[in-house]
């Protein structure tokens, strides 16, 4: 496709937390210099920088790229937010991507910034105008409705029990105990799931991510400078990003399509025919633990309705054959959406260098993969990387 | 690089920050109003439901009898072709039991759950649901699966909207050769 090469050589994060003192361009500054600093980049390095954050609403803010712009070292450059809903964060990387691949920019700055604590009493509120404002709105929906509905038709397709999920949380949290940033890491069992208050039936509390304030930042370089900055780079070897339709009430909810379309476009590029096999290690968006294995399903690293089993097995440990969300994931970490998708990106970056200490999976990964999904169920994003 | 080595930042508010006045706060309650016009096909299916009928409309390429309806077929990307009366009954595609609102604040002991669900109507294409609640159910008693059959406001309290399907009620499957179905007449084009 004349594509260049691209490298990721950088890497910055903050802690995730309830609600942050810092202001979203304050942990949008911090990720970023941590980024730049892991690399011994400065900001007149950068020739772009990209930015990713969630619904303005969340902040009360209107126009959020623009306000974070110079937290994110936006300024002077060609610099643009993206925002793709809950998918974001793993779209941050392919937006930078697309700068440094079509010869555009040898060096990208992409930064994820969410705080959703600004809205009150719940960002959950944030949510409502998702929905169709004249066909669905006046009934009142919340997100939680849509996941729980999903949940439940995902448990009828393939004969799945609340249980069965509940080991996803519980796995991610416990891993999340070795992640710095780690806002709700604890070791907990699937009884303490299944306990946990109901609040849209499947779905209870701790089936669920947090809210949280956070920020992450990664450098995207081409192969020229990456060979200049570091003898350990991360190549970006596929990319993909798919929609499927707004008229969520009208498909198949117990598979996540557009996961699929994102994932073999993905594929295709990084030449990859066999993901379960070719594929170490992956980062699926884990909101609610639910999703962790219908992502799982829709990126094909498994049949259709055997991601649960995997995971009694033991296959997605840390430890196990195909480690899932070794990071701790949204789950565990927590959740500032757009800064999820990057933590898990950073995650497989630096598992795939050797550098995750603690969360370290063993057997020298290769080839790992992280996706997120967002808007109204319906976006997929996924990137391919190997070192 | 390795995480551990940086002092990662963010900094997680406490409550007592808060009394303690070590944070301060502005606040804005905005006070905006939408008014969000029907348009073309949504303002047909409003009025339908004013008068107690679901409409749908029909893409003759794809065959597709689309709910809610659309005066173009995103599929195909060209104009939808006819309208088409569906039947006010259907099937529970799933369904949710749920002591949220909307703004994530908890149902009082006393409220009873809310039951939002995905149902497919009948005589609109396979999988074509819409979400609307469930009603005068036991909630223990939810299937997927379920045949359901719209509640419909009193024709003088309608006023063209959604909620004027006051919610879907399980119909008992036992009578097989039910006659009085709901209109299957076909609209003008
Ligand atoms: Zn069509």
């Amino acid at each position: 496709m004349g594509m260049r090469k691209v490298a990721i050589v950088g890497a910055g994060i903050t802690k995730f937390v309830r609600r942050a003192q810092e202001t979203g361009k304050e942990l949008s500054w911090q990720a970023s210099k941590m980024a730049l600093d892991s690399c011994n980049l400065t900001l007149d390095d950068v020739d772009m920088v990209t930015l990713g954050t969630a619904p303005d609403a969340f902040d009360g803010v209107h126009m959020k790229g623009e306000y974070l712009s110079d937290g994110a070292g936006g300024i002077g450059k060609p610099y643009m937010r993206h925002f793709v809903g809950g998918g974001t964060g793993v779209f941050s990387p392919i937006h930078g991507w697309f700068h440094v691949a079509s010869g555009m920019a040898d060096i990208c700055l992409v930064v994820a910034e969410e705080k959703m604590s600004s809205c009150h009493p719940h960002p959950a509120g944030a949510f409502l105008t998702i929905f169709d404002h004249t066909t669905e709105q006046p009934l009142l929906p919340t997100l939680m409705w849509i996941f729980a509905l999903e949940m439940n038709r995902y448990m009828e397709t393939y004969g799945i029990t609340k249980a069965d999920i509940a080991q996803v949380s519980v796995k991610n949290k416990l891993n999340a105990m070795d992640h710095p940033s780690a806002q709700v890491a604890e070791k907990i069992t699937v009884e303490d799931v299944l306990n946990s208050e109901t609040l849209c039936w499947p779905v209870n509390r701790l089936d669920i991510s947090p809210a949280s304030d956070g920020a992450a930042a990664i450098v995207l370089v081409s192969e020229r400078v990456a060979r200049r900055l570091t003898d350990k780079p991360v190549w970006i070897d596929g990319v993909g990003h798919a929609i499927d339709t707004a008229y969520w009430a009208t498909r198949d909810l117990s598979y996540p399509r557009y996961v699929e379309t994102a994932a073999r476009q993905a594929y295709e590029m990084a030449g990859i025919t066999e993901p379960d096999k070719e594929i170490h290690i992956a980062e699926p968006y884990d909101p609610f633990d639910y999703k962790e294995l219908h992502h799982m399903e829709g990126l094909m690293l498994c049949p259709r309705g055997q991601a649960a089993q995997l995971t009694a097995d033991g296959v997605t440990a840390r430890d196990g054959n195909m480690p899932i969300c070794p990071s701790g994931g949204a789950l565990g970490v927590g959740n500032p959406i757009a800064a999820t998708g990057l933590m898990k990106i950073i995650e497989i970056f630096l598992q795939l260098r050797g550098e995750a200490g603690k969360r370290q999976v063993p057997g020298n990964p290769r080839c790992g993969l992280a996706q997120a999904w967002g808007d109204l169920m319906q976006m997929g994003t996924v990137v391919v990387m190997r070192n | 690089m390795k995480l551990e080595d940086f002092e990662l930042r963010g900094t997680n508010l406490k409550s007592s920050d808060f009394k303690t006045g070590k944070v301060l706060t502005t606040e804005w309650e905005p006070d905006l109003k939408y008014a969000w016009d029907d348009g073309v096909a949504i303002g047909r299916y409003l009025a339908e439901l004013g008068k107690g009928r679901i409409i749908a409309r029909t893409c003759y390429k794809c065959n597709r009898t689309m709910l809610p309806p659309r005066m173009f077929c995103e599929l195909c990307f060209r104009p939808t072709d006819e309208w088409t009366f569906v039947k006010d009954t259907g099937v529970i595609e799933t369904f949710s039991i749920a002591k949220v609102n909307w703004d994530a604040s908890r149902r009082g002991p006393k409220e009873p759950p809310l039951l939002p669900a995905v149902i497919v109507i009948d005589g609109a294409s396979e999988g074509m649901g819409i979400m609307h609640m469930l009603g005068e159910v036991d909630p223990k008693d939810l299937k997927i699966g379920m045949k359901v059959k719209a509640v419909w406001k009193k024709a003088e309290e309608r006023t063209g909207a959604i909620t004027d399907i006051l919610y879907f009620k399980p119909v008992a499957a036992k009578k097989k050769a039910k006659k009085k179905a709901a209109p299957k007449t076909r609209g003008k084009r």
